[in-house]
């Protein structure tokens, strides 16, 4: 009797930990989805960046310091190592799209151009799916984080070795500021 | 209450709508066994009992109507929950936005429900646009998986980028909810019974004379006749009931998913801003039809219903008041303000 109580005891022990092991396995994969969908957006805007300066170049010639800013950004961007560089970079790149844009405004004969506009509303749409991709990376690595840090799971993360995720800083204060630009297609 | 309580309880809620539905079927089709084919439920054998004794055509062992309502129900269910969206995309007059289309306000919101589809991490819903001026949009789909968001021409016309985002969150926010599956099966189960209601209460009045003036003369039992007057007004009341239970289930869901669209794109403004031009906007939206109102973001039939708070107003809205649902949006904006809105 005593034996079949111990044996049912750790029947559901046993059990226990496996529902919690892939329960955090399932997270972790979540966790390095959610990194991966951030690295798609910023590849796509290191990819719109060339064509929405070439186009705007012949217009806007007395800005090419806007521009160049834009440029350079782009390319210290590409060429960074390690999450804590990127998101620095990448900061840095986020700060000088928005002083463009703001900029750009003041140029009717770029708002009026349709090519512009389209490059533009690419670029808009995609500064906002990077900030909403850090929003649900930061979500869901909280929840992961969370769940190995809670007793008795942490037993178990621990003992399995995992790792709590970092979570995405803000390298730039003013990049909380990009929306702030009006630019929507209706005037 | 959590997402994950949300969808729990919207999962439940639907398995009681069907069941209630499918129920009330089996009741309407009892009702024409009894009444016109004179079975009787509580004998063992049909012509052996009271009521149906000496009636003109001998009552029948079987409840034939019974089983074809009820199956009739289930049937309208399953088919309520599997392609109840596509009856109400195609009554809407939905037609589907081409992915590589080159519209710059097509494009516009393609680029919107894709955002918005990253902030919730759900799978890319397919997005319809609705040949209608009045700003309105709607949520369909059996779950996140094979979701429709639908939006009119007007919405995108009279909105402008931040406060589409906010109506996309809000629409998004339905489906990661579950609460689109109870939506249309409801929807769908609601054109169900205000059909088979419309077929009782005709056949009563044309075909249905013979066994009840037999009965009535007859042995005219007490239990037959208030059943029968039970059966009647069940018929009579059943497509306002179905409605008014179609718009309690969605009232309550309207400042969940204003919330939790303002989570999502953390600017709790942008859908109030969205919200005040749309009720400024009080024609009614044509293509949406009575039976599918409780799925959109605001009331397609341009009711004044929606100022005014109070018992029979709640029981005849399918959304909350307009000003209320605002004012909640805007403290929320107004408590994010001070501080970085990232979380």
């Amino acid at each position: 009797m005593v034996a079949l109580i111990v044996l049912g005891i750790l029947v559901v022990g046993v059990l226990w930990v496996i529902v919690q092991y892939n329960g955090l396995v399932t997270l972790r994969n979540q966790v390095t989805n959610g990194w991966k969908q951030i690295d798609v957006q910023l590849k796509r805007r290191h990819d719109l960046i060339p064509n929405l300066v070439n186009t705007v170049k012949g217009i806007m010639e007395f800005e090419q310091d806007t521009l160049q800013k834009v440029v350079e950004a782009r390319s210290a961007a590409m060429g960074a190592r390690g999450a804590k560089d990127a998101a620095a970079k990448e900061g840095v790149l986020t700060d000088a799209l928005s002083k463009f844009f703001v900029v750009m405004e003041q140029y009717p004969q770029l708002r009026s151009s349709e090519n512009v506009s389209k490059l533009q509303e690419e670029l808009t749409s995609t500064e906002n799916k990077i900030s909403f991709a850090r929003q649900f990376y930061n979500d869901i690595a909280t929840t992961f984080n969370t769940a190995q840090q809670v007793f008795p799971a942490n037993l178990i993360a621990g003992s399995f070795g995992f790792k709590p995720a970092e979570l995405f800083e803000i390298a730039v204060a003013a990049e909380r500021e990009v929306p702030a630009v009006n630019l929507s297609l209706k005037k | 209450m959590n997402l994950y309580e949300q969808q729990k309880a919207n999962r439940k809620n639907t398995v009681v709508v069907v069941a209630v539905f499918i129920v009330f079927f089996a009741f309407l089709g009892l009702g024409f066994d009894i009444f016109y084919f004179g079975f009787n439920p509580w004998a063992s054998g049909a012509a052996s009992n009271g009521f149906d004794e000496g009636a003109p055509a001998p009552g029948i062992g079987f409840p034939v109507a019974t089983v074809i309502a009820l199956l009739f129900g289930s049937g309208q269910a399953w088919w309520g929950m599997r392609f109840g969206d596509r009856a109400v995309l195609s009554a809407a007059n939905a037609m589907p936005v081409d992915s590589s289309t080159t519209d710059p306000q097509q494009r516009q919101l393609l680029n919107i429900v894709e955002e918005m589809k990253i902030a919730s991490g759900l799978p890319m819903p397919k997005v319809y646009m609705i040949p209608d001026a009045d700003p309105n949009a709607f949520a369909t789909g059996a779950d996140p998986q094979h979701a429709s968001i639908a939006v009119t021409r007007g919405l995108i016309e009279k909105l402008n980028r931040e406060e589409l985002q906010g109506v996309i969150a809000h629409e998004m926010s339905h489906v990661r909810n579950l609460d689109i599956r109870l939506m249309t099966t409801i929807a769908a189960l609601v054109g169900g019974v205000v059909l088979l209601s419309d077929w009782a209460g005709r056949s009563m009045r044309f075909g249905g004379g013979r066994s009840r003036s037999s009965r009535g003369s007859k042995s005219g039992g007490g239990a037959g006749m208030i059943l029968l007057v039970l059966w009647i007004i069940a018929v009579v009341l059943a497509p306002i009931l179905a409605q008014i239970l179609a718009m309690a289930v969605s009232r309550q869901r309207e400042y969940l998913a204003d919330a939790s669209g303002a989570e999502l794109t953390r600017n709790p403004a942008g859908l109030a801003s969205a919200l005040k031009k749309i009720e400024t906007d009080y024609s009614p939206t044509q293509s949406i039809k009575k039976g599918t109102a409780h799925l959109c973001i605001a009331d397609p039939l341009g009711r004044k219903m929606g100022l005014r708070e109070g018992f029979w107003a709640d029981l005849l809205a399918t959304h909350p008041p307009m000003p209320h649902r605002i004012s909640k949006l805007m403290q929320m904006a107004y408590q994010a303000s001070p501080h970085p809105l990232n979380s």
